[in-house]
């Protein structure tokens, strides 16, 4: 198990020029963990972080899109695994932090928590490549490849929590930071 | 006054309009003579929803990309993706254009007062959501759409334009 920050804290230093669309309480320590104006995080509603990422990486095939997905959230849109894997966005990484809880709503386990395969769902589904991490060091000794390769991808990435980074929903769901994250895209 | 819809007039207005992908979930009054046609069009691109919630965000994600496009769904859908349409389509200012299959309508019937509860409400929920919405019945309100879809880029706000017959 990779405490979330550290997991998200090793993709910061593989990333370069990537869209990364978070949500929830990935999407908190990500703004701090690498601050950037294609970072996405204007995802509204509860499961829609994925389908958000299908429009940006149909919209801008020439850049890889990372979504860092929640397992509650993506139990609430389940069927956008097989919208995107039919969209088969050949830039699209799909990573998954899976905790096993709401952990924003009160740390309530999510159903099925331990038992669901997401990386079997992914699979079946259609994506063209998946991979399940639980140690950093793996995680990162894959990252370099990972986002090279053709997509769509989904990541299953067993993580929990780990320090605490402060809440700001107002941010994440800012129209200033939306523009601001249009204009860097249409100059990427 | 010309009581049918063309479908291919619906088709060259959304051209008209700048969108070259189409979001959709088939809908019974709409997939035969618009949603088929399109599929086969090589000027569009389709991406089929599992549920059109997805929709909503997949369209938001295409206009921070700087591309146009149109959710092609039914009624039932829409009303099943409050949650979505208030919170990334209105409060979150994204341009989503949906065009609404109203099926079941009466024809020249107004969907306020169709004697269907699902189509009734449908006019005034969009009201209180401050959605602009359109009527397209006939052959005279396809000229609707493009400038429709244009006010709605325009503003960074979504608007539904609700199919109210068939499309021959």
């Amino acid at each position: 198990m990779m405490k979330r920050d550290e997991c998200l804290k090793v993709l910061a230093r593989h990333r370069s020029n990537e869209i990364v669309v978070a949500v929830w309480k990935a999407a908190h320590e990500w703004i701090h963990i690498s601050p950037s104006d294609l970072n996405y995080t204007f995802v509204g509603a509860m499961g829609q972080g994925a389908s958000h990422a299908l429009g940006l990486a149909v919209g801008r095939p020439d850049k890889r899109v990372i979504v860092l997905d929640g397992d509650g959230s993506l139990l609430m849109n389940l069927g956008c695994l097989v919208t995107i894997a039919n969209a088969a966005p050949r830039n699209l990484v799909h990573c998954l932090c899976e905790n096993g809880v709401y952990e924003t709503n009160g740390s309530v386990a999510v159903p099925g928590a331990g038992r669901v395969s997401f990386t079997g769902l992914a699979r079946e589904a259609g994506y063209a490549k998946v991979y399940e991490f639980s140690l950093l060091e793996d995680w990162d000794r894959a990252l370099d490849r990972i986002l090279k390769e053709d997509g769509p991808i989904f990541v299953d990435l067993k993580v929990e929590m780990g320090e605490d980074y402060p809440e700001d929903f107002r941010r994440l769901y800012s129209i200033q930071h939306r523009e601001a994250f249009r204009r860097a895209l249409k100059n990427a | 006054m010309d009581q049918t819809l063309k479908a291919d007039e619906i088709v060259r207005e959304v051209k008209r309009a700048g969108i070259r992908i189409v979001v959709a979930l088939p809908d019974r009054m709409t997939s035969e003579h618009l949603l088929k046609p399109i599929l086969r069009n090589p000027d569009f691109r389709v991406l089929q929803v599992c549920k059109e919630d997805e929709g909503i965000s997949i369209c938001s994600g295409l206009y921070c990309a700087d591309q146009r496009a149109l959710l092609l769904i039914q009624y039932t859908g829409l009303l099943d993706s409050m949650n979505s349409l208030s919170r990334i389509a209105v409060e979150g200012q994204n341009p989503v254009c949906m065009m609404v299959g109203l099926l079941g309508k009466e024809p020249g019937v107004p969907p306020a007062q169709s004697k269907r509860y699902g189509l009734r409400i449908v006019v005034p929920i969009l009201d209180v959501m401050g959605i602009e919405h359109h009527l397209i019945e006939s052959s005279q309100d396809v000229s609707k759409i493009a400038p429709a879809v244009e006010r709605a880029y325009a503003n960074s706000m979504p608007v539904a334009l609700l199919i109210g017959r068939e499309p021959a």
